[in-house]
């Protein structure tokens, strides 16, 4: 069933069906009481199909997914770690999922509980004083960070700070929700590894400084050293400085963001806290500031009473709400599960074991990639392309001839510093075996381009769907089924 | 090898300027139609708007990446190219031959102080 491409509309025979409606003993009254302009006039358009029709449709899609549960991921960037079945049973607990968040706080102890001590435990990590857990995750937690940003600034009567720094080389969200937030962003440059030059940056720094938006390690997976000086300049500004989490793997318990001089940041997390994302589940991003800013962060907060008890308070500086209650509650479950499964041990290795294995790859792979940065990385690192460009083999083809043997793809183009960027990220759950097994197909890839490129350049060769038309896509999108209906009748 | 053209002058956002009498036409080089990959659309301005040296005038966006079009010189536009709109691909085809505005310059001495081809070269190198 390998080559399975049906939609269950086509399964649908007109009264076929796998179910039985109970008799309507209420009389139908949802239907007297709903105005007559909202009725349906027609039947729903539903697929009729039997039981095993759904099974075997929905089991054979499933077959063709890629996920972390199938092979080894290495898309640079998004922590495509493991996400540990404990987390499911736990999220899974009818204690937690049957209750609703207006329920009075009497009733609802373990799941307050649970909220405080994940607030707590993040706070210990991130060397910070307090976090919210109800962004729902990271866009959503930047863009409350630079709520809480402005909301410090004009607390403290100063409303011409309005400008974040944002590095040339961070990822796109930084200056889309600095932009949300109603600032105005500056670039800084980047030296050619990736950090930020602190000579560009000094000029910027006036008394018109919000903050400046940084992660560490940066883009290109290298280490800010130069962070404590950067941290001190812009404080002496006037300005703070935000953390964006997407890097944070590589330091969990070995590195606080607190410590190194940031006021506020985010955490992913559906990527540090090996949460399900990329298709497999929503996010969460919780944020974390420094005790002046505490004040502003979001409502409800979840607090510890004076007798251990917990409740819900609504603080009156307190930006306002930025979720329905608190957040993605599903995803903290496993977040917090997670924590207590490691300890405070073993999640010291979690960043040392990511860096180890970022580094394998880099340097098994560099004789047949181009690595535009030597050294020592942390989580990941940048190949631009093939070292060998001669043969016109890019990184798009290197990625889709990567499909065909049953790895996914890293990201690629991005970072935009090169041309054929490809980014890669193992994270610390592959093995030695998994490791090994990637690198010789990266080098039969490399070998493949220079004896048959061609054929490289037509892969993917052996998925369902072959090389997709990027261009047509972009310009004819077909977004429903309806539009692939009229397309197909051309 | 990315071509460049010996009689155009270029800035170093990889738009290429060939002025003749006050009208300048701008397009993208070859350089940086390779660099984007597959164009998807060709974001431009209209007839009648001002652009200004070293400001964006539209954007042009790949399978890659979108990027800020950069105008190398200031004034009033002119004419687009309204092939690109439905055929943004001609960029890739020849990045030369298909331009993307025409510009009645307000001081045609800004296109000395961009980059003739030798010093252009020179930053596709790097």
């Amino acid at each position: 069933m390998k080559y399975y491409d049906k939609l269950v509309f086509e399964l649908s025979r007109p009264g076929r069906k796998g179910y039985e409606l109970p008799a309507d003993n209420y009389g139908n009254n949802a239907l007297q009481s709903l105005p007559a302009d909202l009725l349906r006039r027609d039947e729903a358009q539903l697929p009729e199909v039997s039981e095993l029709d759904v099974v075997r449709h929905y089991t054979n899609l499933s077959m063709k997914n890629f996920g972390v549960d199938t092979g080894f991921y290495p898309l640079g960037s998004c922590t495509m770690k493991y996400n540990p079945k404990i987390n499911e049973e736990v999220a899974a607990d009818p204690a937690f999922t049957a209750i609703h968040p207006l329920q009075d706080a009497k009733s609802t102890q373990g799941a307050l509980e649970l909220y405080y001590n994940l607030q707590r435990a993040l706070s210990e990590i991130a060397g910070l004083h307090e976090f919210t857990l109800n962004p729902y995750a990271g866009a959503h937690g930047e863009l409350t960070g630079l709520m809480v940003m402005r909301a410090y600034h004009i607390a403290n009567g100063d409303e011409k700070r309005t400008k974040v720094i944002v590095p040339d080389s961070a990822h796109g969200t930084n200056p889309a929700s600095a932009m949300v937030a109603g600032l105005q962003v500056v670039e800084v440059k980047s030296k050619p590894n990736g950090s930020i030059d602190v000579e560009d940056l000094k000029p910027l720094l006036d008394d018109t400084v919000a903050g400046i938006m940084m992660t560490n390690p940066n883009t290109l997976g290298m280490f800010e050293t130069e962070i404590m000086e950067i941290a001190s300049l812009v404080h002496e500004a006037g300005g703070l400085l935000y953390y964006d989490g997407a890097n944070l793997n590589p330091l969990l318990g070995k590195v606080r963001p607190g410590d190194m001089g940031f006021d506020i940041m985010h955490i992913n997390l559906h990527k540090t806290f090996s949460t399900p994302h990329g298709g497999g589940g929503p996010g969460s991003g919780p944020v974390g500031v420094v005790e002046k800013l505490a004040r502003f962060l979001p409502n409800p907060k979840v607090v510890k009473n004076a007798d251990g008890s917990f409740g819900v308070s609504t603080g009156s500086e307190s930006l306002g709400s930025v979720s329905t209650f608190f957040g993605n509650f599903g995803v903290m479950m496993r977040a917090y599960a997670y924590i207590l499964t490691l300890g405070k041990e073993n999640i010291r290795n979690v960043g040392p074991l990511a860096t180890l294995n970022a580094n394998y790859i880099k340097e098994s792979l560099k004789d047949d990639y181009l690595l535009p940065i030597e050294g020592a990385c942390k989580h990941e690192f940048v190949f631009d392309g093939l070292k060998d460009k001669s043969t016109g083999v890019t990184t798009l083809n290197v990625a889709k001839r990567l499909l065909d043997y049953g790895f996914h793809a890293p990201t690629i183009y991005f970072p935009l510093l090169f041309h054929e960027s490809m980014m890669i990220e193992p994270t610390e759950t592959e093995s030695l075996e998994t490791l090994d097994e990637f690198i010789e197909v990266m080098h039969k890839v490399a070998r493949e381009a220079r004896e048959t490129p061609d054929a490289v350049k037509d892969a993917p060769l052996t998925t369902l769907v072959r090389k997709l038309d990027e261009t047509g896509a972009a310009k004819n999108p077909v977004l429903t089924y309806r539009q692939y209906l009229a397309g197909e009748s051309k | 090898m990315s071509k460049i053209l010996d009689d155009l002058r270029y800035a170093d956002s990889h738009e290429w300027v060939k002025l003749d009498g006050d009208i300048a036409t701008v397009g993208i080089t070859d350089y940086a139609q390779h660099a984007l990959g597959s164009i998807v659309y060709v974001d431009m301005p209209e007839p009648g708007d001002e652009v200004t040296a070293g400001e964006e005038f539209g954007a042009v966006e790949s399978v890659k990446a979108a990027s800020d079009l950069i105008s190398p010189v200031s004034g009033e536009v002119v004419e687009i190219n309204s092939d690109l709109e439905d055929s943004p691909e001609l960029v890739n085809e020849d990045a030369f031959a298909n331009w993307i505005m025409k510009v009645k310059v307000s001081d045609p001495s800004e296109i000395d102080s961009l980059l003739d081809a030798a010093a252009y070269a020179g930053i596709c190198e790097e």
